[in-house]
């Protein structure tokens, strides 16, 4: 019985539930999504011309910590939005969002007994700068240097 | 020796018919000499010999701990192993020894295991090629089979051509190759999105995804907390489940394993399939599957069907979304955990000195390849405060939302689905490179990730060979919690379809370490393995009468006494 179903499934080529969304070259589904919001989000998102602002780059450089490097980062970026911009056709009024499938179950706590520890020196081996029981860093108080002038809003 | 089973070898060891030092030593031997597999980044000689060496004295004194004492076993280069190098194929980590082992390396370790070394991966296991760490590309051992070959050679094509070899899968490739050349007997592999099952199925092996929270990720470092699991790359499925009886439980150190007891792990012959209820999933029929998979996809249905098994299609309708679901959380997740790679106390660290922040951003540029370094900022972006409810929060409920998908299908009365690995068999390194790492993820990561989000067990199990003599393999999806249930159905599939061992003998014949009388050895014990599996395939009655699982063991039986002939054991 479910042989004719899939039969007829294979001749029809795409699966009911596989319309839109499907992995294959990004580009070629784009084109079925909207952005719906984009024209509000001039700062977050790429601008409906379709690149990602000079002001996002250096934001984003700031609080990740790493570079793009070069024009294929930013594209691949651009990329990047635009795929996860897919997750706007789906309806999820009502529903909760998901941390982990382990949700219905309790994290346990472990009793406060120290147990281990006393590896000072162990942990003191993979550091390339220490002096006695510390690791050296550089200064704290200088910020990474080509940004603009108005600092990111951080988080509290 | 190589090609036996876990038990078998852990027979022969009990027997004295091989010793532990003996098995460490040919395991090493076969690793220089498949050097060009690039399956391993680093080969712990001197420790392997040495746990050899006291299983060997356990073994004396008939204290043996387990199955598992004196079997060489390799560990993915992404958990943590104390005293050798741990570098997840990156620079970031490159020279990094950890001063502790992962709670799955350490339960290894605690029932005598012999670790030969660290395996190949994508760079952070970010990847479904094992084609981007530093230490370059892993090869599939199935490029140098007989099998793969003879098929080239009837089509036209130079077999001996060495530039056109195939890809093993990632991001596990490096364990897949080692299980998969006979360097090893099980290895560990991680699985986030697919990294265990999608190299299984490229190279004709077993690849477990315990159910998330069966077993202990401390040590594991971690790529996506909510989806990582530990894998496990096997030969055959028994072995997987003896390795699972081994790693599964609670671990006080990794407080989002399950405190439920769990096991033993032990799998029951099935002989009635009447009472399953095989779900196939509709939506998972792709207009990019190869007309090749989707045949042994229907065959491996219908054999399931004509042993009295109840076969429905089901729809899991929200698949479609799975990737892009994925594709946001894991970069959100990844953005988060390879923050605490600065420099400061682990890893590499550049030159520079002007200020912290310079520091790190010169370190991190420096540590991370393309791929990292783009997951790392498309992360960034949907974490941002403007963006954190219409991407990060929004792939969460979609991710509920595929999750009930599951629940719903197993709740009607499914008890295992059904579904393709991969969209086709292993494809050349030279046209796998042609698409960048995040497009061919999507597109190799269909069939696999949305288990990972859904946190339930799956299997690769391989079937059978392509056209092109290579193998294809199947997945067998669970519910929760149900690992015992699943690798039983598994090793009845395993049993009916007989896939064929791979016949490496050329690689054999290169090997100068093995003395002539070994390589006859060798060579007939894999011809014996493959002429006895064509028997019991067509010996249908014969089979019938002496049953599926003692067959295995007569035969077995039989090339063991010839084997240890030749040797004078």
């Amino acid at each position: 019985m479910w042989r004719r179903t899939f039969r007829a499934t294979l001749r029809a080529g795409l699966g009911p539930g596989a319309t839109g969304a499907v992995a294959g070259a990004p580009g070629a589904r784009v084109g079925s999504c909207r952005f719906a919001g984009s024209d509000s989000e001039k700062a977050a998102g790429p601008s409906p011309g379709g690149r990602v602002s000079a002001e996002l780059i250096e934001h984003l450089e700031r609080l990740a910590l790493v570079d793009f490097r070069n024009r294929e980062g930013v594209a691949r970026l651009q990329a990047a939005i635009e795929f996860a911009g897919q997750l706007r056709a789906v309806d999820t009024d009502g529903v909760e969002p998901m941390e982990s499938v382990l949700e219905d179950r309790c994290l346990y706590l472990r009793a406060d007994e120290v147990v281990e520890g006393s590896c000072a020196e162990d942990l003191l081996q993979n550091s390339q700068q220490t002096v006695e029981e510390y690791f050296v860093a550089p200064l704290g108080n200088i910020t990474l240097p080509k940004q603009s002038e108005q600092h990111p809003v951080l988080k509290s | 020796m190589l090609g036996l089973s876990l038990r078998e070898v852990s027979a022969a060891l009990k027997q004295g018919q091989v010793s532990p030092m003996e098995l460490c030593q040919k395991c090493l031997s076969l690793i220089k000499e498949t050097k060009f597999l690039n399956a391993y980044i680093t080969v712990a000689e001197e420790k392997a010999l040495k746990q050899a060496e006291e299983s060997e004295k356990r073994y004396e004194k008939g204290q043996a701990l387990g199955v598992l004492d004196g079997i060489p076993v390799a560990v993915k280069d992404n958990f943590s192993t104390a005293g050798i190098e741990t570098t997840c194929a990156s620079s970031m980590l490159k020279g990094y020894i950890p001063p502790y082992n992962a709670t799955v390396v350490q339960k290894l370790l605690d029932q005598g295991a012999v670790l030969l070394g660290k395996t190949n991966l994508d760079e952070f296991a970010m990847g479904s090629g094992s084609t981007d760490g530093i230490f370059g590309p892993v090869r599939n051992p199935w490029s140098y089979s007989k099998q793969y070959r003879e098929k080239r050679k009837q089509s036209h094509h130079r077999a001996d051509e060495d530039s056109n070899w195939l890809i093993t899968g990632g991001s596990s490739g490096g364990s897949a190759a080692a299980v998969s050349a006979f360097t090893c007997f099980a290895a560990l592999g991680s699985d986030t999105g697919g990294s265990t099952r999608n190299p299984a199925a490229l190279c004709g092996l077993v690849g477990l995804k315990p159910t998330y929270g069966l077993v202990s990720r401390y040590g594991l470092i971690p790529l996506v907390n909510s989806m990582d699991v530990p894998g496990i790359l096997t030969r055959c499925v028994d072995d997987a489940a003896i390795v699972l009886g081994v790693l599964a439980g609670h671990d006080p150190k990794d407080s989002t394993t399950t405190q439920d007891p769990v096991g033993p792990f032990i799998l029951p012959i099935l002989r009635d399939v009447s009472k399953l209820c095989i779900g196939i999933p509709k939506e998972y029929n792709v207009p990019e599957l190869s007309s090749e998979m989707q045949a042994f996809w229907s065959k491996a249905a219908d054999l399931f069907a004509s042993k009295g098994a109840k076969v429905v299609e089901v729809s899991l309708p929200h698949t479609s979304y799975s990737i892009v679901c994925y594709h946001v959380l894991c970069t959100a997740e990844v953005a988060s955990n390879m923050a605490r790679f600065d420099g400061l106390e682990y890893g590499h660290r550049c030159n520079v000195n002007v200020s912290t922040e310079a520091m790190y951003a010169a370190t991190r540029r420096e540590g991370f390849n393309d791929v990292v370094r783009g997951r790392i900022l498309s992360g960034n972006f949907f974490l941002l405060r403007e963006n954190y409810d219409d991407y990060f929060v929004k792939a969460q409920k979609v991710r509920r939302l595929i999750a009930n998908d599951f629940v719903k299908v197993f709740n009607s009365g499914v008890d295992v689905l059904l579904t393709p690995t991969t969209l086709s068999d292993a494809v050349p390194y030279l046209e796998f490179i042609k698409e960048d790492n995040r497009t061919r993820s999507a597109q190799d990561d269909i069939f696999t990730q949305s288990v990972n989000m859904a946190g339930l067990p799956a299997v690769n199990v391989p079937m059978a060979l392509s056209s092109q003599g290579l193998p294809v393999g199947l997945q067998l999806i669970g519910r929760a919690f149900s690992d015992q249930q699943l690798l039983t159905v598994a090793k009845w599939f395993e049993e009916q379809v007989q896939f064929p061992v791979i016949q490496l003998q050329e690689l054999v014949d290169n090997c100068p370490t093995f003395s002539q009388h070994e390589k006859l050895g060798l060579v007939s014990l894999k011809r014996n393995l493959s002429k006895t599996k064509d028997w019991r395939y067509y010996g249908e009655s014969k089979r019938k009468k002496l049953g599926p699982c003692r067959t295995n063991t007569f035969s077995q039986i039989k090339i063991k006494t010839n084997f240890t002939s030749h040797f004078g054991f």
